[in-house]
């Protein structure tokens, strides 16, 4: 039900407290609305009651295990949002003078230089306002390298068939063809694929690493040389930067280019929609083209470098430098964790999605790619549940939420059948992965003695299976 | 098991071709990939008179679960599009090889249709998927 149903004409806010306020009457007859304003007439209690148990509703990293692969969905330390909250962040006008700014560019300034050790990249904006403001970058800033050389041939940018959705589409958003590259048997880019279909034609690559298959891409140095002596450059997709934090840098790697999600690697919750932020690190042929504005320091004091100082940036992507907030949760995070916890970070985000796969594994599920060792997710395939059983891999993750566990990520990547991309992330406890095992074993029984319940499935939330048809087809977002 | 009528040719990218008696071929996507898409939700079909070379993306299906090209199983130009798709994608789920046909196209080489998959070349393809 909605707030706006719930309304009651003449009900207000505060019923017992004594209305000896006179309206105010001195608004020019004129500028006074002609019709009541179309808001839900409820009190105060009712509206505290009505969002409180909507939040109720939520399936939420709050309230449960949520091992959504890709997605990194991990807990966000409260002291972080505290601190970043701050009067004196919170407060500050976007247009202050940079003189009157320095305690916020002074940690604006520092998350530039511990994105560029942590990555390995020559400089970084925090200019984009989220992932996809970061990829766009990302390849506007390729486009602009080559136009710059008036190099016009290239109009190609290489995709390997694991990626995410994003890149293609990012590269169609620049104005580039896209051309995908076939995976092999062990989950690693096909590089005699590669080979053959680089040439003069090449801007660049959009890879992730480790890949949205849950591996590391282990030639990636042969890989960078193959695109760089074509003339291309690499671009470093961030979606995963989790699993190797502290571990290796995609600088090291031959990248040229990289987006990092803060919102998803440090410290912002995400999913809901924003707000995010997608920083962007470069090698040094790319430093001329970053977005601005950036914070540099000169004489101890820091200021914001505009088009006036970089007349060859790709320009702003927003009116400010990214978001605020989000970018300095950012900042704390990585103060608070530091060299050493940024490794720690990868080392249990890693052991934690090893271990899970290790265990159901000997419970009986069949993995996609069996000997490889897992980064910080892996992928599960339910293709024997279904041919045998015709339980799909979507009841089990519709069963999994009975079990109070949010379910991986379903039928993504799209080259393993049946697939549960699994992601636990660093921040569980052995006991929660433990309780996902057993309710993964639970399920797997299920399906064959009780079929009708696993198919059925969820039981116990305020939905059942949702029209996803008729939600894609007819969407329909306003309350009228 | 899904079906492949013998009378059509195929390509190991899940499109089926039909070669119409005037020499034009009709082309959808095959039962197969339907199967493993899922509900389709919307069709971008091609542009009547654009031309495309073998291999080259063409129209795209989207289910509830994925977004996938559609490639020019042939070179050639494009005829006529399939205007019902617009608004009931989901016969391609029902009827792939009837009312789910997606456009129709004349051939620059007709001699091209000769490397196309038979129908039980494209069994084998889909069975050592599985």
């Amino acid at each position: 039900m909605l707030i706006i149903e719930k309304s009651q004409p003449g009900r207000t806010n505060t019923a017992q407290i004594p209305r000896d306020v006179e309206a105010v009457t001195d608004i020019p007859e004129t500028m006074l609305r002609k019709s009541p304003i179309n808001l839900p007439e409820v009190s105060e209690m009712q509206t505290v009651r009505h969002y409180t148990q909507l939040s109720q509703k939520n399936f939420s990293i709050d309230t449960q295990f949520y091992p959504l692969g890709s997605c990194t969905m991990k807990y966000n330390p409260r002291g972080c949002n505290t601190l970043a909250m701050l009067p004196g962040f919170a407060q500050r006008h976007p247009y202050s003078p940079d003189n009157l700014s320095q305690g916020y560019l002074a940690c604006m300034f520092e998350l530039q230089e511990m994105l560029k050790t942590v990555t390995g990249m020559i400089e970084v904006s925090l200019a984009p306002m989220a992932g996809a403001q970061g990829e766009f970058a990302g390849v506007a800033m390729i486009r602009a390298y080559h136009d710059a050389k008036g190099d016009d041939e290239r109009t190609e940018i290489l995709v390997p068939d694991a990626a995410h959705g994003t890149n293609p589409a990012t590269a169609t958003m620049c104005n580039y063809k896209v051309k995908e590259i076939p995976t092999n048997d062990e989950g690693d880019v096909d590089v005699d694929a590669l080979k053959a279909a680089v040439g003069p034609q090449t801007a660049g690559i959009m890879l992730t690493n480790p890949s949205t298959l849950g591996v590391f891409e282990r030639r990636i140095k042969e890989i960078a040389d193959i695109v760089h002596q074509a003339g291309g450059l690499l671009y470093y997709d961030g979606a995963n930067l989790n699993a190797i934090l502290g571990k290796v840098k995609p600088g090291d790697m031959g990248f040229d280019v990289i987006h990092m999600n803060l919102h998803k690697t440090f410290s912002t919750p995400h999913g809901g929609g924003g707000p995010g932020a997608g920083p962007v690190g470069v090698s040094e042929r790319l430093i001329p083209y970053l977005p601005v504005p950036m914070v540099t320091k000169e004489n101890d004091q820091y200021r914001l470098l505009t088009e006036e100082d970089c007349p060859d940036t790709m320009g702003r992507l927003s009116a400010f430098m990214g978001n605020a907030g989000v970018l300095l949760r950012a900042y704390i995070y990585a103060a608070m964790l530091g060299r050493d916890g940024m490794q720690r970070v990868a080392d249990y985000a890693t052991l934690n999605a090893n271990y899970l796969m290790v265990k159901l594994k000997k419970a009986g599920f069949e993995l996609a790619f069996d000997n490889r060792r897992a980064t910080h997710e892996f992928i599960v395939t339910l293709k024997k549940q279904s041919k045998d059983l015709n339980v799909s891999a979507m009841d089990f993750a519709k069963r999994l939420l009975d079990y109070g566990y949010h379910a991986p990520t379903t039928y993504f990547p799209l080259l393993v059948p049946e697939c549960f991309l699994i992601e636990p992330t660093e921040t569980e406890t052995k006991q929660e992965l433990d309780g996902f095992i057993e309710a993964m074993i639970s399920i797997n029984e299920e399906a064959a003695s009780n079929t009708e319940t696993v198919i059925s499935a969820p039981h116990t939330l305020p939905v059942r299976r949702l029209d996803d048809v008729k939600a894609a087809k007819e969407l329909d977002l306003n309350w009228n | 098991m899904s079906n492949v009528p013998s009378e059509l040719r195929f390509t190991k990218s899940h499109e089926w071709i039909r070669l119409e008696d005037d020499g034009s071929v009709t082309i959808g996507i095959t039962d197969h990939a339907q199967d493993l898409l899922g509900d389709l939700v919307f069709v971008e079909t091609p542009e009547v008179g654009s031309t495309y070379a073998t291999g080259d993306d063409c129209a795209v299906v989207e289910s509830v679960k994925a977004a996938s090209d559609v490639y020019s199983p042939l070179s050639g130009e494009i005829t006529e599009v399939n205007e019902d798709l617009a608004d009931a994608p989901e016969v391609i789920n029902t009827d792939p090889y009837g009312k789910g046909w997606i456009f129709k196209m004349t051939l620059a080489d007709e001699g091209e249709i000769d490397s196309l998959l038979d129908a039980t070349a494209y069994s084998d393809q889909i069975a050592a998927e599985e």
